[in-house]
């Protein structure tokens, strides 16, 4: 069982100083609350899940396969990263050296009630990523370690995990780009030009 | 096995079926069906053949591979389409192409009572959630069915299943 630990960190905050290093990254956001954050810092290499809840890692995964050259950042929730396990495994397994998620953990379902989720009861998910053999794992709690954290998930041989710890501070839904496939249409069409209408 | 004693050719024509349309990534729950092409995808150094722990991640894992400019396939046993239900929300809501090969249980000849909820379910269950279903009986017509299965879907923005009978696949001669 992890260690309880106090943080200081504000999941905007967090998000937006990995997002302010993130160069030409690719971005793909999990479902809810780091949909919403990474919404107030759109670009066109984000990728927006709005739904399917336990896709991100595996969105990221087929992403980091077809463009081995370009680093694939995954941001993602506690409860959706909960949902799918078994990807940490799948990832582990293939060892792709240019994906990184990254978990912005409040330990809370923010989206349904804030119930809380197994990362308040104990379940260390960095603890979980490691054991599934990803190449570099971590915890932060405060904004000196993240910062600290930063350069590695953008520089380490891949898989990177990290679970930034962050307070229960809830922000309205900040995002108006729903459409599915105008989402996937403008990703594509940035990262691939006419090719994307091949 | 009683059904399938001669070698199959039809697992080399979906390979080749592959290699026509382009397909660089598969993602796979094994199946004793699909056990020569997965060979032969690993085998192969253009194609990246990645092993799931669980059919749906393969649905989500092929949404990136298309975001990212490749097409990818997705090979599963029809137990697995079930499992798939919910991330295919994310093909229909976003017009992913994604090309499905599903070896059947639980039809012709299945010996297996609990096979059959969910291969008798499985054209129904993938149809509601937003896929054309394409079955082949005839193994001469796999490959065929593939290559046309994944033309439809890359170039439409749909998800198409393939599926593949028991009856090509064989089955358990449960009388011995």
């Amino acid at each position: 069982m992890a260690r309880k630990q106090k943080t200081s960190l504000d999941r905007r905050v967090a998000l937006g100083a990995i997002l302010a290093r993130r160069g030409d990254a690719l971005l793909v956001t999990g479902l809810g609350s780091t949909c919403y954050d990474a919404g107030t810092l759109d670009h066109p290499n984000t990728f927006y899940l709005w739904g399917g809840m336990g896709a991100a890692a595996m969105v990221g995964l087929g992403l980091a396969l077809a463009q081995s050259k370009r680093k694939v950042i995954v941001a993602t929730g506690d409860g959706e990263m909960l949902m799918a396990l078994g990807a940490l495994a799948t990832i582990g397994a293939q060892r792709p050296r240019n994906l990184a998620i990254v978990v912005i953990d409040n330990e809370l379902y923010s989206e349904t009630g804030m119930q809380p989720t197994h990362t308040s009861r104990g379940v260390d998910l960095a603890g979980v990523a490691k054991a599934a053999s990803f190449a570099r794992t971590g915890t932060v709690y405060n904004r000196k370690q993240l910062d600290a954290w930063i350069p590695k998930l953008y520089q380490s041989a891949g898989p990177v995990f990290l679970v930034a710890k962050v307070t229960s501070t809830r922000y309205p839904m900040s995002i108006r780009l729903r459409d599915g496939t105008h989402i996937k249409n403008r990703f594509r069409e940035a990262l691939l030009g006419s090719k994307a209408f091949d | 096995m009683t059904a399938a004693t001669k070698p199959a050719t039809w697992p080399l024509d979906i390979f080749e079926a592959f290699k026509r349309l382009g397909i660089r990534q598969v993602a796979y729950v094994p199946d004793a069906g699909h056990t020569q092409l997965i060979k032969s995808c690993h085998a192969d150094k253009s194609i990246q053949a990645v092993s799931l722990t669980t059919e749906e991640e393969g649905v989500a894992m092929l949404a990136g591979t298309w975001l990212g400019g490749e097409r990818g396939a997705l090979l599963m046993q029809s137990s697995g389409a079930g499992n798939c239900i919910n991330m295919l929300g994310i093909i229909q809501e976003c017009r992913f192409p994604l090309l499905m090969l599903v070896t059947m249980r639980g039809e012709w000849g299945e010996f297996n009572p609990w096979q059959l909820p969910m291969g008798q379910s499985t054209a129904d269950i993938l149809g509601r959630a937003g896929s054309v279903v394409q079955h082949v009986d005839d193994a001469a017509r796999v490959g065929e069915t593939v290559f046309a299965g994944g033309q439809m879907a890359f170039s439409t923005g749909r998800a198409v299943a393939v599926l593949i009978g028991q009856r090509v696949i064989g089955f358990k001669d449960w009388s011995k």
